[in-house]
């Protein structure tokens, strides 16, 4: 069955499409991913699924129900947890999730169990009346998740649940995730821009750059689109790397990107020696070289052009930032 | 209803636990009563006014108490917003009219709170105010009206501001001005005409006039007027407060 469908939709702001005319459906009990650079529309996406903006046109619905027109069912299906934080400093872990309960209209005999169940869940249950001011990043994004799931929701969205946590408390929240998917059968729509946490948690994964879907399925088949395997050449002659592999017959395609060539090929481990051979007889100077198996990383570039890394954001997009954020400062 | 319940519950728990903004809150009544009602009131006695004069602002500096925080209560919602906390009230299962309510309501109660923390103040320092159970239960009204009204009035600020930036802003042209134009500090009958004028379309004189006529028994404008001029100046708040909120985006 279809938990999440989503057809045509998009989203305008001033004249700049955020998310431009996407569709796609996700199954009951799925771990859903969604990778794309900042600003390529995954959490306006998820605002518009989570009733919070109205899409400028197309349809989507969630649990059955419209997002448009039967708003306080989706809101009753969903749980979310913000890229932001959204809890109350000032009061308690257990009045956060107790104001959340009451919200939701959760039974009071209900509520105070499932809270002290989820708050041992996330390892909370010792700190459940100090106020949250007192705890770290890592411990205030665990109990909204806790949060997110004290009434049962059909869906959990999770817009970047791990942006700035230590890599400890990543694999933590990766843990936890996945438990819940497996435990509560919850189904789970995350966004993110690592490239790891997408391949290890996710049964597909949907790519997304400038508002549009540029690839979409498991990752094992998105990896196979590139049909090889991947040499990575690190050389300050990069250009002329590219200009002499390309006319060698096991060669696919290549990206050029700094110092770095990444040359996508049949049978790396084979051909790599003749490889060897050609640079330096051409003059080429090679300061480093690696072959692997094509990870996200590698597909993302083959459909983009370009690497994910926040960072990197080019001047284009720094610019659509701004325009967002000006906009949004502006509202 | 049970979104405004536990709205209204959670900022009554915020201002229990700020023990600093309740005792910061009753720093500038306690300074004017202390400066103009000891200050003043000798000179005022040698101009003729009858009863003393600190008894004749204690409903003025109730009435500031209340104005001061509800207004700031209201004005809160910018940092539910800015620190994300409004996003979590806006996507759960309830409306924006409770939401809104709700926060009204907690300001409300948290104002009359503070209003009766000050006029406890003004027992002790002052004496000499003595009142019956129904002139309180008077003033206990419009007290709510004044801090129902003016958490509003916040609340609708708060939603077309993006952040705090704006508020020296308000407090210099909106809070003083409603403040000092509303015959807490002053008789209204002695002030020439078009003074007078500015005095009684500044709303806060009707609350400041109905809670004088609970405490002290005399006002200048009849309580059933202030009454009725503060409940629909209330209304007309709450309409806008409204308005405004559902028009918030996050």
């Amino acid at each position: 069955m279809d938990i999440v469908s989503i057809s045509n939709l998009s989203k305008d702001f001033n004249g700049f499409k955020a998310v431009d005319d996407i569709s796609f459906s996700v199954q009951e009990g799925e771990v859903f991913g969604f990778l794309g650079p900042n600003g390529a529309g995954k959490t306006t996406t998820l605002s518009m699924l989570a009733t919070l903006l109205e899409p400028t046109s197309g349809q989507a619905t969630v649990n059955g129900f419209d997002i448009l027109n039967d708003r306080d069912n989706v809101r009753k299906s969903i749980g979310i947890v913000f890229q932001d934080q959204s809890l109350d400093e000032e009061l308690t872990a257990y009045e956060n999730m107790d104001f959340h309960g009451w919200l939701y209209n959760v039974p009071s005999d209900v509520r105070r169990q499932r809270i002290i169940e989820l708050l041992k869940l996330v390892e909370l249950d010792d700190r459940k009346d100090d106020l949250v001011k007192t705890f770290s990043g890592g411990m205030r994004r665990r109990l909204e998740i806790a949060r997110g799931l004290l009434h049962e929701p059909k869906v959990l969205f999770l817009d970047e649940p791990t942006l700035g946590l230590d890599p400890q408390t990543r694999n933590h929240i990766w843990d936890y995730i996945k438990k819940l998917n497996e435990d509560k059968h919850t189904t789970i729509i995350l966004t993110t821009h690592y490239m790891d946490e997408a391949d290890r948690l996710c049964n597909r994964i949907a790519i997304i750059d400038h508002g549009k879907i540029i690839a979409i399925g498991t990752s094992e088949k998105l990896k196979e689109t590139l049909g090889g395997d991947v040499i990575t050449i690190e050389s300050p002659d990069s250009k002329r790397v590219i200009a002499l592999v390309e006319k060698l017959p096991w060669f696919k395609s290549a990206k050029e990107h700094d110092n770095l060539v990444t040359l996508n090929v049949v049978e790396a481990s084979k051909n790599v020696v003749e490889l060897m051979t050609l640079l330096p007889q051409s003059g080429i100077h090679v300061q480093s070289l690696k072959i692997h198996n094509p990870t996200l990383e590698d597909v993302f570039l083959h459909y983009t052009g370009k690497t994910i890394r926040a960072q990197e954001v080019d001047a284009s997009d720094a610019m659509r930032m701004r325009h967002r954020m000006f906009h949004r400062g502006k509202r | 209803m049970r979104g405004v319940y536990i709205i209204w519950l959670r900022s009554l728990k915020r201002y229990v636990r700020s023990k600093s903004r309740i005792l910061g809150s009753l720093g500038m009544p306690l300074f004017f009563l202390l400066l103009l009602g000891f200050g003043v009131n000798p000179s005022m006695k040698m101009a003729g006014v009858d009863s003393s004069y600190f008894s004749f602002i204690v409903p003025g500096i109730v009435a500031m108490s209340v104005l001061f925080v509800s207004m700031f209560a209201g004005i809160q919602v910018i940092w539910d917003k800015q620190f994300g906390f409004l996003k979590e009230t806006l996507v759960a299962p309830i409306s924006r009219v409770e939401i809104m309510l709700g926060q009204t309501l907690g300001g409300a109660t948290t104002s009359l709170i503070q209003g009766l923390l000050t006029l406890v103040i003004a027992f002790l320092i002052g004496g000499g105010i003595t009142f019956t159970l129904t002139g309180f239960l008077i003033a206990l009204v419009f007290m709510l009206l004044v801090g129902i009204s003016f958490t509003a009035v916040g609340i609708a600020i708060a939603s077309r501001m993006e952040d705090m930036h704006g508020f020296q802003l308000i407090m210099n042209f909106v809070i003083f001005p409603i403040f000092g134009l509303s015959g807490a500090l002053f008789p209204i009958s002695n002030l020439p005409s078009w003074a007078r004028f500015l005095v009684y379309v500044d709303p806060l004189t009707y609350g400041v006039e109905g809670i004088r006529y609970g405490l002290l028994g005399t006002a200048d404008i009849s309580p059933i007027v202030s009454f009725i001029f503060l409940s629909s100046f209330m209304l007309l708040t709450i309409i806008l407060g409204q308005y405004l909120f559902k028009k918030i985006k996050v």
